[in-house]
């Protein structure tokens, strides 16, 4: 190596914890603070879902009152989209993204630490809100006025917390985009990129498009509680649905940016273990592409029961089913890339298979929601509860778990346990169909979502849920003992190629990787790109 | 001044002032939120405190990076980063406007026709909640919020107002061209030019803001229309006095000589984002005060 | 009067409900519901034949080639026939759940923080007057063992005819003729709460300040229960939407022993919904 790198081995050795943590502009540390920002915000928001499924376990109210309970589904909420899966995607972005084009490190180090540091502060004023009077935001995720706007002191705070996250994420997708424009390697084409690459421009083209539009939305909620003004009051001439409309402007591409990435990952890791190129590269990429075009012309199917004029209602039908289209390219191309494989079934292709098996359940009753007439049965049930865990735990957090089971040898430089991961794998995936499954008997069965309390009938089918998000939980658990005993305990060393059929730029870098990943541009060999092959 | 290494990639060493940015964002947030909540002293206190925090922060990063930009630290690709910084960072500003324009389309389309009686779900909604009422524009909604008000008229100050954005677009622009030509005066004249007319657009705009409000009683409480009007123009107000403090910032830097004829990138940004808050007002004077 | 098709414990499915609609939907979901079978079935056992056949450990080759036109456009395409399939006949019932015209009955529902407020409007085309407004609150047995540990067991919260109704019974239901279709003008008094009865698939957002409308035409008398479905509050969970369905002839004779001097009537249908501003919070 040349002997600048040399220079930064020097920096590293040589910086105090808060130099390193607080004052950082390499995308390795910063991936590392979001990664365990995102991990602790888990277990909060993970908190927040137990309390939940305890106070659901029976009929009744055993444990708290039910405004308590709104605060917590809706900080839940909150907490995982904006806590959770979002942070931890821009976290495997900053690690991952620059190893993958070859350069040393993000486009915009300084800012790149902002964005990061922006997040903890938000969720302080989150979070604070639970000790406020009035208690926290009690009107769910989505916010929807008049409702929300009869919470005490806690408004301005949340309101507050989602302009700081807003910030926060606009700014990292400005980053990451001027990464992947600005800093390939020479000879690596936009379409020789990795899939994850991909996924994550087009993600970051959506987040810088919608974060605005929430920050929009709840300054015009800030207008209406403080200055008087009236958006959201018929009597005044506005309209309550308003806000829904440019609420869910934002919320639909929202739930994309939170599976697009997760695609990105799997499009990663079923090729590798397959020890087959990814197929139909460019298909697939057109399919993220063309699944973000159509993320925004769908949203009022959120908003179905609102009373739509008819035309409205069947175009956002049409136009929500099409997603199924681009979607299942993508389903079968993963399919068909382990279609003759040689599959092995490492602890990363375990999650992967599961996300492809989960995500699609979910898919489907996305599009059994996309019909209307039937959609006037399930929503605001718990078959929505039940859709959106699927492809968001199934989906989002599996394909982020599985990312950390893939690429943490190469950031630690050491394995982890294969037993304790295996079992990590088989408890999660049993336990994630008994705690969500049997919310689609719930819903169909007409329980509404975000109710303490509930009738006799639902009873069962509650308990067999709780049940199974106790065991879900309690799971969790040995995800924390399997990093931390990579992270710090295990005595085996990791290869540069971790695993065997892994081609990608990150794979050419020693593991752990070094400080600064690429100090000049890699030479560019075809072979060696993650899928192999780019010429179709 | 030693031209960096095209070969190696350039990364920046550690910086304090991320840190410092968001302690500063955070206090300001803090402070406000307390401040709306009745706690005021505690909330103004805070409140200051942040954006002092931020101010100072904003004049070390950026002195930081302009230091590092005369060394001539940075390199082409570096340059080209900020570039897209800068322009996705407009194109975001975009979208936040656009989430303002939506709810005003949507209003006037939509809600306030049905809220007037047209077609089913207006009949319905007109005649079993709000008889009596039609749908005209400018309106304060069925129950006359905020009580009866004049709206202005377009033709006078944001009249004028467009003239002095539009020609202030034109002349940042010829300072650009004087700064690629390397001819000092006309820089300097032109871009405080620039200034005098942002400037000055803002004067106007503080006194129609406050003819409204003395005289034509068109408040932030004066229904939807009040409430969409002082939103866009206000957010807009804003951005002009952000987009002025640049260009003063600007011409500062200019006067000390600080740009030459290839590397002005700080100034190219600034002009671009005076150029998008000018289309925003565009867009505004049309739909805000014509339409 | 036997409970229609109100939920019952370890229910898996939508019930067909007791409108020519709902039963519509039902068929719609479950065609729906076997389309997305059926493809599981194909796209989880191809997987699967893949992960048994093509391991390494059972000494599997990988293949290299990476593309298919011919394939990639043919689960392109069907797809878009099979939505299409589907497509059409929800465009239909679409059209069938907003036609409202030729109800014969035109009740006003709004809901408030906590209950439901019924206004009859009108009847076989003539203005319904002097009907007092149905006040529809959640019953107070309920509201009794719903408290935090009241130590009642909400399976002891049985009605006369025998159905566990803990959370969906009400004060005074909504009554509505058998064989009559029925207009229900919905909207809110405070916040969004939304109307629905399953079996009715009748289900709109209750908004203040605007008006949405939705119909029902129930053939069979009997008790149908529903819930607020927007969440409105603390005790979003204790509204329920409870309609009894009674014989159009027994409706006739208790409509018109409802019915006192035409003065009432305009109250009720002017009766103010629109939303002030909101309460200021309590701290
Ligand atoms: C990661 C997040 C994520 C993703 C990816 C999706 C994906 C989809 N969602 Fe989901 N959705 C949410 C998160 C997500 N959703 C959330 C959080 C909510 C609730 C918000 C709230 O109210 O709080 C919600 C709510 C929601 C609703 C509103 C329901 C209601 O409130 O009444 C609807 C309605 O149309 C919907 C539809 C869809 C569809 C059609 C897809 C499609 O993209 C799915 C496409 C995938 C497949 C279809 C599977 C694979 C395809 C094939 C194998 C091909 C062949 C298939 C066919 C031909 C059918 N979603
Ligand atoms: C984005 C991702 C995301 C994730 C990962 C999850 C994860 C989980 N969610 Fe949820 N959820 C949402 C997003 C998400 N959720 C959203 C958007 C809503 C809608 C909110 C609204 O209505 O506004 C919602 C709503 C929601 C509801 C409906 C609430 C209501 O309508 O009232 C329920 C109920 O069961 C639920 C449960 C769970 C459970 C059990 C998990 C589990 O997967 C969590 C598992 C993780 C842990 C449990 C880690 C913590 C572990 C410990 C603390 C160890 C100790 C634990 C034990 C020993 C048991 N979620
Ligand atoms: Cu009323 Cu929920
Ligand atoms: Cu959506």
């Amino acid at each position: 190596m040349s002997s600048t790198a040399q220079a930064v081995h020097h920096e590293e050795h040589h910086q105090s914890f808060f130099e390193r943590w607080f004052m950082s502009t390499n995308h390795k540390d910063i991936g590392t603070l979001y990664l365990s920002f995102s991990f602790l915000m888990l277990f909060v928001g993970g908190s927040f879902a137990m309390l939940i499924r305890a106070e659901l376990f029976e009929p009744g109210l055993q444990l708290m009152q039910p405004y308590f309970f709104n605060e917590l589904t809706g900080m839940h909420g909150l907490v995982m989209i904006f806590g959770v899966i979002m942070p931890s995607f821009v976290g495997l972005a900053n690690w991952m993204i620059p190893m993958q084009i070859g350069a040393p490190d993000m486009a915009l180090p300084r800012l790149n630490n902002l964005s990061f540091w922006i997040l903890p502060f938000a969720f302080v004023l989150l979070l604070s809100t639970f000790f406020m009077p009035g208690g926290a935001p009690a009107a769910g995720w989505t916010m929807y006025p008049p409702l929300v706007l009869q919470g005490g002191e806690s408004i301005a705070f949340m309101i507050f917390a989602i302009h700081l996250m807003g910030i926060s994420s606009i700014l990292g997708s400005i980053n990451i985009i001027a990464t992947i424009l600005n800093l390939r390697a020479p000879g690596l084409d936009l379409l020789k990129m990795p899939m994850f690459c991909w996924s994550w421009l087009i993600t970051s083209f959506l987040v810088i498009a919608v974060m605005p539009v929430l920050a929009g939305a709840v300054t015009m909620m800030l207008f209406d509680r403080f200055f008087g003004t009236n958006f959201f009051n018929a009597a005044g001439g506005g309209d309550p649905v308003m806000y829904q409309h440019v609420f869910w402007f934002f919320g639909h591409p929202e739930v994309y940016i939170m599976i697009l990435p997760a695609f990105g990952v799997i499009s990663e890791i079923v090729p590798t273990f397959s020890r087959k190129p990814l197929f139909g590269y460019k298909a697939m990429v057109y399919a993220i592409a063309c699944i973000a075009f159509l993320s925004f012309i769908v949203w009022s199917h959120h908003m179905f029961t609102v009373g739509l004029p008819l035309g409205a209602e069947v175009f956002f039908m049409y136009s929500t089913m099409l997603i199924a289209v681009p979607t299942g390219v993508k389903i079968f191309n993963w399919v068909t890339t382990m279609w003759r494989g040689s599959l092995s079934f490492e602890v990363p292709m375990l999650w992967a298979i599961a996300f492809i098996v989960l995500f699609t359940i979910g898919g489907f009753s996305g599009v059994m929601m996309a019909l209307v007439p039937a959609d006037f049965q399930y929503n605001q049930t718990y078959f929505i509860v039940a859709h959106f865990h699927y492809v968001l735990v199934g989906g989002a957090l599996f394909s982020i778990i599985g990312a950390v089971y893939y690429w943490l040898p190469k950031w630690s430089g050491r394995m982890y346990s294969n037993f304790w991961a295996k079992l990590h794998f088989w408890s999660s995936v049993i336990s994630v169909n008994v705690l969500f499954f049997p919310q689609h008997f719930l819903g169909l069965a007409g329980m509404p979502r975000r109710i303490p309390d509930y009738n006799v009938a639902f009873a069962d089918w509650n308990m067999v849920s709780s049940i199974g998000g106790f065991w879900f939980g309690a799971t969790q658990l040995i995800f924390v003992g399997v990093v931390i005993h990579c992270v710090f305990f295990s005595k085996q060393k990791a290869a540069a190629r971790v695993w065997e059929h892994a081609y990608g730029l990150e794979w050419t870098l020693p593991s752990p990787a070094p400080h600064h990943s690429f100090t000049v541009p890699p030479v560019i060999d075809d072979s060696q790109l993650a899928h192999g092959d780019v010429s179709h | 001044m030693s031209q960096p290494d095209a070969n190696v990639y350039y990364v920046p060493h550690k910086s304090r002032w991320p840190i410092i940015a968001t302690i500063g964002m955070f206090m300001f947030m803090l402070g406000a939120a307390n401040w709306l909540n009745g706690h005021d002293t505690a909330g103004q206190v805070i409140l200051a405190a942040g954006a002092l925090t931020i101010i100072g922060m904003m004049v070390g990063w950026f002195g930081n990076v302009i230091r590092e930009s005369m060394k001539g630290t940075f390199n082409s690709q570096v340059d080209t980063s900020f570039r897209m910084g800068m322009t996705w960072f407009i194109f975001s500003e975009v979208f936040f406007f656009a989430a303002f324009f939506g709810a005003l389309f949507y209003i006037r389309t939509f809600t306030v026709p049905w809220l007037g009686g047209m077609g089913d779900k207006g009949a319905l909604t007109n005649g079993f909640i709000w008889q009596g009422f039609s749908a005209t524009w400018p309106t304060n909604g069925p129950d006359a919020v905020g009580g009866s008000f004049i709206s202005t008229s377009p033709w006078g100050i944001p009249l004028i107002n467009t003239l002095l954005l539009l020609s202030s677009s034109v002349t940042v622009t010829i300072a650009h061209h004087a700064l690629r030509a390397g001819k000092r005066k006309p820089l300097i004249g032109f871009l405080g030019l620039t200034i005098l007319l942002g400037a000055t657009f803002l004067g106007l705009q503080a006194h129609e803001y406050w003819e409204s409000y003395v005289h034509l009683n068109m408040t932030l409480h004066s229904g939807i229309y009040g409430a969409t009007f002082y939103i866009l123009t206000g957010f807009h107000g804003l951005h002009v006095t952000l987009g002025t403090i640049m260009l003063i910032v600007m011409w500062l830097r200019c006067a000390r000589g600080h740009f030459n004829r290839e590397h002005h990138f700080a100034f190219e940004a600034v002009a671009w984002y005076w150029h998008f808050v000018d289309v925003i007002w565009l867009c505004l004077f049309l739909f805000v005060y014509i339409l | 009067m036997a409970a229609a098709a109100n939920p019952v414990p370890w229910q898996m499915n939508l019930g067909k409900g007791a409108t020519t609609v709902s039963r519509e939907i039902w068929d719609l979901h479950m065609a729906a519901l076997w389309v997305c079978v059926a493809l599981g079935v194909i796209v989880f056992g191809a997987m699967f034949i893949a992960i048994f056949r093509f391991r390494r450990s059972k000494g599997a080759v990988a293949a290299t080639w990476s593309h298919n036109t011919l394939l990639e456009v043919c689960w392109t395409i069907v797809p878009i026939l099979i939505l299409v399939g589907l497509a059409l006949p929800a465009t239909l019932l679409t059209r069938k759940l907003y036609n409202t015209s030729g109800a014969q009955m035109t009740v006003k529902v709004t809901g408030y923080q906590w209950l439901w407020r019924y206004d009859y409007i009108s009847y076989e085309g003539k203005p319904v007057t002097g009907v007092k407004p149905i006040f529809s609150r959640l019953a107070w047995n309920s509201n009794a063992a719903r408290q935090l540990d009241s130590g009642i067991n909400p399976d002891s919260i049985v009605s006369r005819d025998g159905y566990h109704d803990y959370l969906l019974n009400v004060t005074h239901p909504l009554v509505i003729p058998a064989g009559v279709k029925v207009r229900f003008l919905i909207t809110g008094g405070d916040v969004i709460h939304g109307w629905w009865v399953p079996d009715f698939a009748a289900k709109r957002d209750a908004i203040p300040g605007i008006m949405n409308d939705a119909w029902a035409k129930v053939d069979k008398p009997g008790i149908y229960r529903g819930q607020c479905y927007v969440l409105c509050g603390q005790d979003h969970s204790a509204m329920p939407v409870v309609v009894k369905v009674v014989p159009r002839d027994q409706f006739n004779a208790w409509l018109s022993a409802q019915e006192q001097p035409a003065t009432l009537d305009r109250a009720a249908r002017t009766a103010q919904v629109g939303p002030r501003k909101p309460a200021p919070a309590k701290g």
